[in-house]
């Protein structure tokens, strides 16, 4: 067995007063393995987005407290003295962030920005950093990428903007590339195409992919794994043919049955009573208890502990996913 | 389906940009360009684009929330068009709109209750103030809302509470003709299956008609009659629910269809990836406007623009290709795969 990639441990981060601290992320605990592509499913306020930004230790602090162990290639990135992380961000894990107008220098041609990142990790003359830009650019699927190098991030389009971000991103080669949301602000065609380049950019780099996004669709296209989230917690994870096939977290079935699909003739969508909770507001038990169609009292006072469901797959749920030495609950009226 | 409850004729806008710092004249945007269409009565329709193609603009000018630069719309037996503000204001009774985002379409310093209540002031609906709370109760109890609600303001809400608010307002004159613009784009998904349902409902209790606009082709289908695509200002395939999804003769309805994501590992799908962005709406290519990102594109195209025809049961498309063959979904599919491979897989990887 080799060491993961990236191992997450037990990730709390914490906000607020410490006598009244509110947690964001609850002991949130995945690994993965190197040129695998996880992705991380969820609902406003479940948390995902904290999750990268801890990775990259990019939470503010003292505002922020993050504990737990984040082992990237075996090294605890928490441990690290603080001016370590700019030698790690960039050219051993890189991000792409949803928005890239305002992620990008507006007033810095895009070549430069390229080069910048280059030139924070590799030395190399000027001139060899602009070919590697160009270079970049043409990898993914700019028009003319020398001409472009002296344009402005206004003079792109949404999808060339978020082209130009992967092209930052993959200008070291990262072992772990970070997307979050990465196409919720693209139109559905350039969305297929910038999910194509991703999958095309993994394949030839063969660099490890964690996504995150609100949209299942766009999970179940590029990811091998899939981590479910609900109000700062893990409550599914595994094998993404397993977790789509067989969701067992009642959450996570019903998440995927609210989902319009092209091809279904149902007359009405199926829906989840109630509104997402915001992270740190449960402070006991289930996080998803106040909407679950299966819950029972224990929910509501403990927090189940993840379960095997096969050798992939583990969901925390009491009803559905029980230890194993409690006797399996007859499920009347099942969800699906 | 006789039933014509509003029509469309020829409609379209131009934002002309006024001159900019430096005294360069901006070009025109034609943000619609000749667009006609009915919504039959207890019927709804949903305009499917993405940004730019003029489906917001639209919805705004049927309301004429925005004035048209021309064209008809036709309401009970008059063109909305030609009306005095005055006449104009009586018929708003009859005519609502659902906006996008229900954090900025709410006033934040009201209560839920004056939100509601006001248009049921301007129109004089409920004599006192008892009998318009008692109005607002019933309205917020039908989109799913505690009356007990009526005295917060809407920063206690969620972003699908607040919707249902919205929804509530747009309902509370018995309007005949509701627009609604992206309502649960901004929502999680799990609250816009709720939103969709109650929309459902309420249309099938109160007999509205529905125009319901969005980005892409999957929210829609559980709740539209017809479904009409835009490109760049026109529409460029109408048809039944049904015939639209299941066989889509216009290869840019073909390829939104295949770009949405499906929640499923094996949904193995002959997917179109169409190349290049959508061009400026201040500069659409002449010819089909969609021949620059057309898998199918022939000379033809580039040259003459294709007619909204009719294939003969009830669909409209606008394509020289569709129309002359029309082919099947499979078949379409394949000839934009054969077309695609011909000129080289997309990108340069």
């Amino acid at each position: 067995m080799t060491t993961p990639l990236l191992r997450v441990e037990d990730l709390v981060v914490e906000f607020g007063p410490k006598s009244a601290p509110i947690r964001v992320l609850e002991k949130v605990n995945f690994e993965m393995m190197s040129g695998s592509s996880i992705g991380i499913v969820g609902e406003s306020g479940s948390g995902k987005s904290m999750t990268s930004l801890a990775i990259m230790r990019l939470i503010p602090e003292p505002a922020g407290r993050v504990s737990g162990r984040i082992e990237f290639d075996g090294r605890n990135l928490l441990d690290l003295p603080k001016k370590e992380m700019p030698r790690i961000r960039g050219r051993d894990i890189a991000m792409i962030f949803q928005e890239p107008m305002s992620s990008l220098n507006p007033v810095m041609s895009i070549g430069d920005q390229i080069a910048e990142g280059i030139m924070l990790h590799e030395s190399m003359p000027r001139e060899k950093r602009r070919e590697k830009a160009a270079e970049l650019l043409r990898l993914v699927g700019m028009p003319d990428p020398m001409g472009r190098l002296d344009s402005f991030p206004h003079q792109f389009s949404g999808g060339m903007r978020q082209r130009v971000m992967i092209a930052m991103a993959i200008a070291c080669n990262p072992r772990l590339l970070i997307a979050d949301e990465p196409t919720t602000a693209l139109d559905v065609t350039i969305q297929a195409q910038v999910l194509q380049l991703m999958k095309q950019v993994r394949k030839r780099l063969n660099s490890s992919i964690l996504i995150i996004s609100h949209d299942l669709g766009v999970i179940a296209d590029i990811a091998e794994h899939v981590i479910v989230m609900y109000a700062g917690r893990v409550i599914e994870t595994g094998d993404s043919r397993s977790i789509f096939r067989n969701p067992t977290h009642p959450y996570t079935r019903g998440l995927l049955d609210s989902v319009p699909r092209l091809k279904d003739d149902r007359k009405r969508l199926h829906q989840i009573p109630g509104s997402v909770p915001l992270a740190g507001m449960i402070r006991q038990g289930c996080p998803f208890y106040a909407r679950c169609g299966l819950r029972m009292d224990k929910c509501q006072q403990q927090m189940p502990p993840m379960q095997s469901v096969n050798s992939t797959h583990n969901a925390a749920c009491w009803v559905t996913a029980p230890p194993l030495d409690t006797p399996r609950l007859v499920v009347a009226g099942e969800m699906r | 389906m006789n039933d014509v409850l509003i029509s469309a004729r020829n409609l379209g806008k131009t934002f002309s940009s006024a001159s900019g710092l430096l005294g360069r004249k901006g070009r025109d945007v034609r943000a619609v360009d000749g667009v006609s269409f009915d919504v039959h009565r207890r019927e709804t329709v949903a305009l499917v684009g993405e940004s730019g193609c003029g489906k917001s603009t639209l919805g705004r000018l049927l309301l004429r929330l925005i004035e048209a630069s021309e064209g008809e719309v036709h309401y009970m037996g008059k063109d909305l068009l030609k009306l005095s503000r005055e006449q104009m204001r009586a018929m708003r009774k009859d005519l609502q709109f659902v906006f996008q985002d229900p954090y900025g379409s709410l006033s934040p310093r009201r209560t839920i209750f004056e939100i509601i209540s006001e248009p049921l002031e301007v129109f004089s609906v409920g004599k006192t103030r008892s009998q318009r709370r008692e109005r607002v109760a019933q309205l917020l109890d039908q989109v799913g809302l505690s009356p007990s609600f009526m005295d917060r303001q809407p920063r206690q809400f969620s972003g699908g509470q607040r919707q249902r608010i919205g929804i509530a307002r747009a309902i509370a004159l018995d309007p005949t003709f509701i627009v609604a613009d992206e309502p649960v784009s901004s929502l999680d998904v799990s609250v816009q299956a709720q939103i969709v349902n109650l929309m459902q409902d309420l249309q099938e209790d109160k007999g509205f008609s529905f125009l319901f606009i969005a980005h892409d082709l999957s929210v829609v289908r559980h709740i539209a009659d017809r479904v009409a695509v835009m490109y760049l200002g026109r529409i460029v395939e109408i048809g039944p629910k049904a015939m639209v999804y299941d066989t889509p003769h216009h290869p840019y309805t073909q390829a939104l269809l295949s770009a949405v994501p499906e929640p499923d590992p094996d949904a193995k799908k002959t997917q179109i990836i169409l190349e290049g962005d959508v061009p400026s709406p201040a500069n659409v290519p002449p010819g089909c406007s969609f021949h620059t990102r057309c898998p199918i594109v022939q000379a033809v195209c580039r040259r003459d623009r294709p007619p909204l025809l009719d294939t003969g049961k009830g669909q409209m498309v606008a394509c020289h290709f569709a129309e002359a063959h029309p082919l099947t979904k499979g078949e379409h599919a394949d000839l934009a795969k054969t077309r695609l491979q011909a000129v080289g897989s997309t990108g340069a990887l």
